[in-house]
């Protein structure tokens, strides 16, 4: 049972007599035969905030969950301000003043706010006191770092960004000194994400340490003080934040120079491929999502739709793959309407030549217990390349998996693995393998790199690019503004399930914040 | 029918319902918490048995009541190791419950007291008698009200009223109690439990034993407070009605007691519409009227629920992982 304790910000410092809040020496695990963290150093000075990172399975996760009591370490000391701790669990951890903001939210979604904060930290038996003095005690909270969240709002009913704050309520009520954040940003949008920074810096103004594990560059040089990179599994550096450039940190992090910005020619569109008209789409409870859009996309160039997530891009998208049928409008593909008729329409619109990587890979793109060749080849099962009449071969479908294993360098490289075992990078790949390498008109994108290291992001655009100079049409809707802006020919802004406006890639960031906080940046403000 | 029928069939409604709330109860804290319970009826079956089984031998219905709770909660903590420890499918775990409850009680009642798979039948000392509030059959002279009083009221078993208590107290424990917080939020994301320092498995397995508890109780009712023995099959698919109740009440307590309330109403009307002439049809089978009870579970189920929101984790193992 964690006694909960008032977070008074001062108090651990002066207890200590190290200036470190988090020392790690040598730290080790290895998962069977896989080495995840191998001798690990790490310093996190008190007051600071500290990025760490590192491509997809570099280990940061890892050794944060070491740190947090998830996982124990097999060799190694971990220090916390100035003694030598074994951390048995995350409770312990907690009692160390050692709080873990996770990637996936841990909250309950029908409780609210105040339940998810008092959670496992109630004190008496009786909710009705611990919830009264935990209201003080968020309020108090509330004014002094700027997290504003309504304490009786249901969870479910909040952003994506208050959910966050209710994370980080959640650690700091438990009286949390060090505070780890694992990929805090993946799931916000850009302003969404510059608040969180604000209040980061307000928490290591007041004495609080921050641990922040990113794969973004930007975030770390626009947020951190000291920075550490870690490559499969090691440590390869610590500099200090405002020595270093982004492309040091990349180099570092792959360990050989990458491309931050894509190469690419001017397009050169030529017919309408997909085109759009008056398409509404409502949600399953008939809340209208997508409100009268037309649009179209030309083969050879890529149209970019940028956003806040949750405005109506994802129902858009749906709709165009044929997995929903919308409202109203219709869709034609080179001329030709697409129709909708059930269950049916998403293979139909394939046939139609259109090719849909889902922005969630792991719900619509993969069935992660199949081998990668059955993932490879799914949806498009029926193709006379995997078998004959009603019978599937095996051995040619894993031929054919073997070659795009190949071709879209995917690791490791063996088709019968099962693609739960794959990293989120490679298991991306074999969803954009599975629909680029194919006879299409029309690709459509969504989230093309979530959650995906910069070596495979790099890798991913690249190929995106050459579709499109094969004069493919592409559609791409992702949240990430910068990869909108490197990869698009035009880019469209969505808020609320309608177009506000069309912008060229290279229009100004403020005319894309005013464009996607819905005002017409062409029309004033 | 008068004033007076409708109390009578109320009051025999009360008693076919507070099995089932029991059992619904019962459910309600084993799913709350994460975990299917198919097996209520078995555990209801297995504490039957026990209950009548030790009455009939030591002559005291207290003794049978303990030994029907520990037997249940015994059949719960199984569930629990094939659920919680071993990470089974929680369906199969509690068929085979059912199936061994089933088996199990026949063949030791054949073993035990030789007469065809019943026990013995219990004198009324050792059986929960009916308790009469007081002035009762004063009270009961005045019409309606004191009916009410006196039929409605009073004259049920302890279990009776225990059951009735069960509702406001789960209520209080789910929504007002520590237990009760991380028992609502272990069944929707245990993760968030796990990742605030409390032990998943240990929360889950205290939720079963309220289960097996609750369950144990249901049992020693059928066997030692309604009826007079154990016979077998005795709680004939009631421990599936419960559990149909707790889906359609959406996991909560009152409203579970709501349509517990209703399936009692439902199964005392169709005693009385036995034999009934109705107009245009006339007779009807009698096994038509009593798979009445069993209708309106399918036809609510299917229709009138809505959208159940389950807790979300239900079914489900958790495994620890990042």
């Amino acid at each position: 049972m964690v006694e909960h304790q008032t977070t008074n910000a001062q108090q651990p410092s002066q207890a200590a007599g190290s200036e470190f809040a988090i020392d790690l020496k040598r730290v080790s695990k290895a998962f069977g035969p896989v080495q995840a963290n191998k001798d690990i150093d790490l310093a996190v000075k008190r007051n600071s905030i500290h990025g760490i990172v590192g491509e997809n399975g570099a280990g940061k996760s890892t050794l944060m969950s070491i740190l947090y009591g998830f996982y124990t370490a097999d060799s190694g000391e971990i220090w916390v301000n100035g003694q030598l701790v074994k951390i048995k669990d995350s409770s312990h951890a907690l009692e160390l003043g050692i709080g873990m903001v996770h990637q996936h939210f841990m909250l309950v979604e029908n409780f609210t706010v105040l339940e998810n904060i008092i959670l496992g930290a109630e004190g008496e038996y009786l909710l009705a006191s611990s919830m009264a003095k935990a209201r003080e005690e968020l309020t108090r909270l509330a004014t002094d770092y700027g997290l504003n969240v309504d304490p009786d709002a249901l969870i479910e009913d909040l952003s994506v960004g208050q959910e966050q704050r209710v994370e980080i309520l959640k650690a700091l009520y438990r009286g949390a000194d060090v505070l780890i954040l694992d990929e805090p940003t993946g799931v916000l949008t850009p302003t969404e994400a510059d608040q969180l920074f604000r209040i980061l810096e307000q928490l290591r103004d007041e004495g609080k340490t921050i641990i922040l594990i990113t794969h973004k560059l930007r975030e770390i040089m626009a947020v951190t003080d000291t920075v550490s990179v870690m490559r499969q599994g090691e440590m390869v550096g610590t500099l200090a934040t405002k020595d270093t450039s982004p492309e040091q940190l990349a180099e570092l992090m792959v360990g050989r120079r990458v491309l931050l910005r894509v190469d690419k020619t001017p397009a050169e569109p030529k017919d309408v491929v997909l085109d759009v008209k008056g398409l509404s789409v409502t949600d399953d409870i008939g809340v209208p999502r997508v409100k009268d859009v037309s649009f179209n996309v030309r083969a050879g160039e890529i149209v970019g739709i940028a956003g806040v997530a949750g405005n109506g891009q994802s129902d858009l998208l749906r709709a165009i793959s044929g997995m929903e049928a919308p409202l109203l409008g219709e869709i034609r593909v080179n001329g030709e309407l697409v129709r909708f008729h059930g269950d049916d329409s998403a293979s139909d619109a394939r046939k139609m030549g259109v090719a849909h990587v889902p922005e969630d890979r792991l719900k619509m793109g993969l069935v992660t217990a199949f081998e990668e060749w059955e993932n490879s080849i799914l949806g498009y099962h029926e193709s006379e390349k995997y078998g004959t009449g009603m019978f599937l071969s095996p051995k040619m479908a894993i031929a054919e998996a073997e070659k795009r294993i190949e071709m879209f360098d995917i690791r490791p490289r063996n088709p019968r693995l099962k693609t739960a075992n794959f990293s989120g990078g490679n298991q991306q790949k074999i969803v954009l393998a599975r629909e680029m390498d194919r006879d299409l008109d029309v690709l459509i994108v969504g989230q093309p790199t979530r959650g995906v290291d910069i070596g495979a992001i790099e890798f991913i655009h690249k190929h995106i690019i050459e579709l499109r100079d094969k004069g493919i049409a592409v559609l791409l809707v992702s949240v990430e503004l910068d990869e909108i802006r490197a990869l698009s020919d035009r880019v469209l802004v969505m808020f609320d399930g309608e177009i506000v406006t069309e912008l060229s890639p290279d229009a100004s960031e403020r005319e894309f914040g005013l464009s996607m906080a819905g005002v017409d940046p062409k029309e004033g403000a | 029918m008068s004033p007076t029928d409708i109390i009578l069939l109320l009051d025999s409604s009360v008693r076919f319902a507070v099995p089932l709330m029991l059992a619904a109860l019962a459910g309600l804290y084993s799913e709350r918490s994460g975990i299917v319970d198919i097996g209520l009826e078995g555990k209801m079956l297995g504490g039957a048995f026990a209950a009548a089984a030790t009455a009939a031998v030591t002559g005291s219905v207290w003794l049978g009541l303990a030994a029907a709770m520990g037997v249940s909660v015994v059949m719960s903590m199984i569930h629990a190791l094939a659920s919680i420890n071993f990470r089974g499918n929680q369906i199969i775990s509690g068929v085979a419950l059912n199936f061994l409850a089933a088996g199990f009680t026949v063949f030791l009642g054949h073993a035990w007291f030789r007469r065809g798979g019943t026990t013995p039948n219990l004198r009324p000392d050792e059986r929960f008698s009916n308790i009469e509030l007081p002035f009762a059959a004063e009270i009961g002279q005045v019409p309606i009200v004191g009916e009410i009083y006196q039929q409605l009221l009073s004259g049920h078993s302890i279990i009776v009223y225990f059951a009735f208590l069960m509702v406001p107290v789960t209520a209080f424990v789910l929504y007002r109690t520590r237990f009760g917080l991380r028992l609502r939020a272990v069944g929707e994301n245990p993760k968030a439990l796990d990742t605030a320092g409390i032990s998943v498995a240990l929360l889950r397995y205290r939720a079963l034993v309220v289960t097996g508890l609750l369950c144990g109780v249901a049992g020693a009712f059928l066997s030692t407070a309604q009826g007079a023995n154990f016979s077998e099959n005795m709680t004939s698919g009631r421990g599936f009605i419960a559990l149909a109740a707790l889906i359609f009440a959406k996991w909560r307590p009152w409203q579970a007691m709501w349509t517990c309330l209703l399936f009692g109403v439902l199964s005392a009307s169709q005693i009385r519409l036995q034999g009934v002439e109705f107009p245009m049809i006339g007779e009807v089978p009698v096994q038509a009227i009593q798979a009445l009870p069993y209708i309106l579970t399918v036809v609510l189920l299917a229709g009138f629920i809505g959208r159940a929101n389950p807790p979300k984790a239900i079914g489900q193992p958790y495994i620890k992982e990042r």
